[in-house]
């Protein structure tokens, strides 16, 4: 394990192509992890989804409740200034509910059950791996 | 009453002393404290990785999965949250093994599998996380932390594999 430390070069030489090849997408793949995970871009819309199409897009830039009505029942959805959140779900987890406000653009909150969601665009909207 | 025997091969020896190093490589980490639970150097990954070159997937399989079992009685975590994520761990990064044997191996060495099979064990934890534990979109911000580590530790195992590689295949020159 010490004799690790004092060559470096041998270690280098040991590389491969193919070894070059995986630790620059390794470093590629998590740059992008941090560029898209970790982007505090703030939202100013938010759009909501009742089951596979857009139910509706609101400006964030306001106060106001949201009815929707899902698959099992009405939910409302708060939106107050810049951020937006399930007040009330009728679904049986409650995950939608309990996951809070949504501030930042590409966050989204999901509920299943009722088929309703929530995602907060921002100017530019994030790379969506769920919809490619 | 004639007492019963269980019939053991040579294989069977060689994987109970290969899984013995990896656990103990394991209970060494398990002392190391981590800075965030689940950033861990995964030295035990080296026995397997070294097995999969030495051996045959079958052995190497053998040896990681004893290893998550053995450990996590030794470490009285046996069906806890921290066992369920070792091994479904360890079972995505054997599957990112198997896979990445059949790379060419003029151009892919122990280093690239290693950091191939860290991604794929932290993948499988993540998983468990997000599907089980925390079923909250809020783990995603440690997705970047996470794969950092997995990078840099993959790299490490990887190196410090090949080097135990190369150490043995010059004693074994030496002996002919």
């Amino acid at each position: 394990m010490l004799n690790l430390l004092h060559y470096p070069r041998l270690l280098i030489q040991e590389l491969r192509v193919g070894d070059w090849l995986v630790v620059l997408a390794g470093l590629l793949c998590v740059f992008y992890l941090f560029q898209t995970l970790w982007s505090n871009e703030h939202a100013t819309k938010v759009q909501i989804r009742l089951g596979d199409k857009i139910y509706a897009t609101y400006s964030l830039n306001q106060q106001r409740e949201v009815h929707v009505h899902g698959k099992l029942g009405d939910a409302v959805i708060s939106i107050a200034q810049g951020k937006a959140r399930f007040a009330k779900s009728p679904c049986h987890t409650q995950y939608c509910v309990h996951q809070g406000w949504l501030t930042r653009a590409g966050q989204a909150a999901i509920c299943l059950p009722n088929q309703i969601s929530l995602e907060l665009l921002g100017e530019t909207k994030p790379y969506d791996s769920l919809n490619y | 009453m004639k007492p019963t025997h269980i019939q053991t091969t040579i294989d069977d020896h060689r994987i109970a002393k290969l899984a013995a190093f990896a656990i103990a490589l394991h209970m060494v980490e398990a002392i190391i404290p981590s800075p965030l639970p689940g950033v861990k150097p995964g030295i035990a990954n080296i026995v397997t990785l070294y097995v999969l070159y030495r051996y045959d997937f079958k052995t190497a399989a053998w040896v990681s999965i004893l290893r998550v079992f053995a450990s996590s009685l030794l470490l009285g975590q046996f069906l806890s949250p921290g066992f369920v994520l070792s091994l479904s761990g360890a079972l995505l990064s054997l599957g990112v093994l198997w896979l990445g044997m059949h790379l060419p191996k003029q151009y892919f060495g122990p280093v690239a599998l290693s950091i191939l099979a860290a991604f794929g064990h932290i993948a499988g934890q993540l998983l468990i996380v997000r599907l089980w534990l925390i079923p909250h979109t809020g783990v995603a911000y440690l997705i970047p932390i996470f794969a950092l580590a997995a990078l840099f530790f993959g790299l490490m195992n990887g190196l410090i594999t090949s080097r135990l590689l190369a150490k043995k295949s010059v004693q074994m020159s030496a002996k002919k």
